[in-house]
């Protein structure tokens, strides 16, 4: 359970980006996070592993305080919660398998992380993540030899590595195209399923964001402006959070819910077979 | 609304940089006087210059043939310990500009910590090698141990500014996302900083231990040691056939490191 009370960041220009925001993530719930560009969204994200400082406000993780913790728990806190990026944010020039094991540092020590020599463990954990994703025969390639699904996959098996207790994912099919882009928030979706793991995702697809969490929080100047499931998302409410425009064509409708509409739109490409996906864990 | 004006026969020239036409020209024009004055100072004497030439053709007939023979066993003790005072000083150099190279990145040293590393950068650079060599000979005396500290230090300015440089410029998201795992620092830098500057690191290592060698000439000629000292004798005894060989040799071993550190660099990236 991730509960936030009046979390509010000013930055040093003076720009008040969050003010106060109260939220509860439940265990196991996947939540996306929409708003306009400048909204806070990323801010709200980065202030709970505290890559950003939070200027007021309290932060707890399963009844951990976050934002009072010193730099060797905040170490230790950061662990418990993985991160998938924008533009995935992979080490370019280290090779997928070191990039994936990379989430593994804050469990080993510094030499153990210098000369590549990770426990067995954390070796077997990379390779099935790696399968699971349909990636284990790329360990020893170059992340930038990646395509960009691909690199995300890896993203996402980094993340996952930690053995998080919470998902922190700031958009992540910014530069994917609209097929890839389904099929990586379906395997959010699935892993968090599997692995009964809340998650936060930020996202500026509407209709992405509808399809796969099962609650939206939309965010406009630093403010929760709507809180509640995706299927209240009326083109009134899509106003109040992005402004005026047409909503009609971007509301989900209702006979788009079952899954396989979705693969008609966007059918499994060889490399994530759907069985392949159910099949392994 | 605005006025319509007319599209056809409208005229367009590329705005210039300096937008003011008075400001424009007095740098222009003052720049062309400052020039012609510095010229007019240098005061070249065409007669002294004439004279000169059939000196300096005396001079290259001194040259030839090389003497590659006579002092061998000079010559390749001096070259030995250039390449000793080269090898060890671009090891040791490089390895305390580490440190330094991090504390001079803005984007991930502490402000006091910036400003110190930062300084001693400065300093590092602003002597060229043959002001520093003379210092250190005056410090340690002659010898190639003076050599050795001197391009050891200018290694440290040299490497620890492009180091720190490249750092700054490196992709800051690849980084976060190492520190978002909860890394200790020193696995930050070695899993979110090390691999984004590795290979422009190794490819200026290469060419540091190429300058330092060509440096390490210069310097023996101030006492340093090495090749130049062999260098300065020979001209000091007018063993001007000598002095070519040497010459020669220092113009082979600079060829030939250029060479190979251009292929390895290209190797490595």
């Amino acid at each position: 359970m991730l509960r936030i009370k009046g979390l509010t960041k000013r930055y040093r220009t003076g720009d008040l980006a969050l003010k106060g925001i109260d939220l509860d993530v439940p265990d196991g719930q996947v939540m996306a996070l929409i708003g306009p560009s400048g909204a806070g969204k990323s801010t709200v994200i980065r202030c709970i592993n505290r890559l950003v400082e939070p200027t007021a406000g309290t932060i707890e993780l399963n009844d951990t305080e976050i934002v009072a913790l010193s730099s060797g728990n905040l170490r230790r806190m950061r662990r418990r919660m993985g991160m998938i990026f924008q533009e995935y944010a992979l080490v370019e020039r280290l090779s997928v398998m070191e990039n994936v094991l990379s989430g593994r540092l804050g469990y080993v020590g510094f030499w153990q992380s210098y000369l590549r020599k990770f426990p067995q463990s954390d070796i077997d954990e990379a390779f099935r993540l790696l399968q699971r994703v349909g990636l284990d025969h790329m360990a020893d390639k170059r992340a930038d030899e990646l395509s960009g699904g691909q690199r995300q996959r890896v993203g996402i098996c980094r993340a996952l590595i930690q053995n998080p207790e919470l998902l922190l994912v700031d958009e992540p099919t910014a530069s994917l195209d609209p097929k890839t882009s389904r099929q990586i928030m379906r395997l959010i979706k699935e892993l968090c399923a599997e692995r009964k793991l809340s998650a936060i995702i930020n996202i500026h697809d509407v209709m992405l964001a509808q399809m796969f969490a099962e609650r939206i929080v939309g965010l406009k100047l630093g403010e929760i402006v709507y809180d509640g499931p995706p299927d209240q998302l009326t083109p009134a409410v899509l106003t109040q959070i992005y402004g005026e425009e047409d909503w009609a064509s971007t509301i989900r409708k209702a006979d788009d819910d079952e899954p396989e509409t979705i693969d008609e739109i966007a059918p499994a490409t060889p490399i994530i077979e759907r069985d392949r996906l159910a099949g392994l864990t | 609304m605005s006025i319509a004006l007319p599209t056809e026969r409208r005229r367009w020239k590329k705005p210039p940089v300096i937008k003011r036409a008075w400001l424009r020209w007095t740098l222009i024009l003052g720049f062309a006087i400052y020039l012609a004055l510095a010229f007019g100072t240098i005061s070249v004497n065409w007669a002294r210059v004439w004279e000169g030439l059939p000196r300096g053709m005396q001079f290259v007939t001194a040259f030839l043939p090389p003497d590659f023979t006579s002092r061998w066993d000079e010559i390749a003790q001096g070259i030995a310990e250039s390449l000793w005072m080269t090898v060890v000083a671009t090891a040791v150099g490089i390895a305390l500009s580490i440190p330094v190279g991090i504390g001079a990145a803005r984007n991930i040293a502490p402000l006091p910590v910036y400003y110190f590393c930062r300084s001693i950068l400065a300093v590092s650079r602003s002597f060229q090698e043959v002001i520093l060599a003379i210092f250190f000979v005056k410090l340690f005396g002659f010898g190639p141990f003076a050599g050795f500290v001197t391009l050891a230090f200018a290694t440290i300015g040299f490497y620890g500014k492009l180091l720190a440089e490249d750092i700054e410029d490196m992709d800051a998201s690849q980084a976060e996302a190492v520190r978002a795992t909860g890394s200790s620092w020193l696995q930050w830098i070695n899993y979110g900083v090390q691999p984004q500057v590795m290979p422009r690191m190794i490819g200026l290592g290469l060419y540091r231990l190429d300058i330092n060698f060509r440096e390490s000439a210069v310097v023996g000629i101030v006492g340093g040691g090495g090749i130049g000292a062999t260098l300065n004798t020979a001209f000091d005894r007018y063993e001007f056939d000598s002095a070519a060989a040497i010459i020669l040799i220092i113009i082979a071993i600079v060829m030939f490191t250029e060479y190979s550190s251009g292929y390895l660099r290209r190797w490595v990236q």
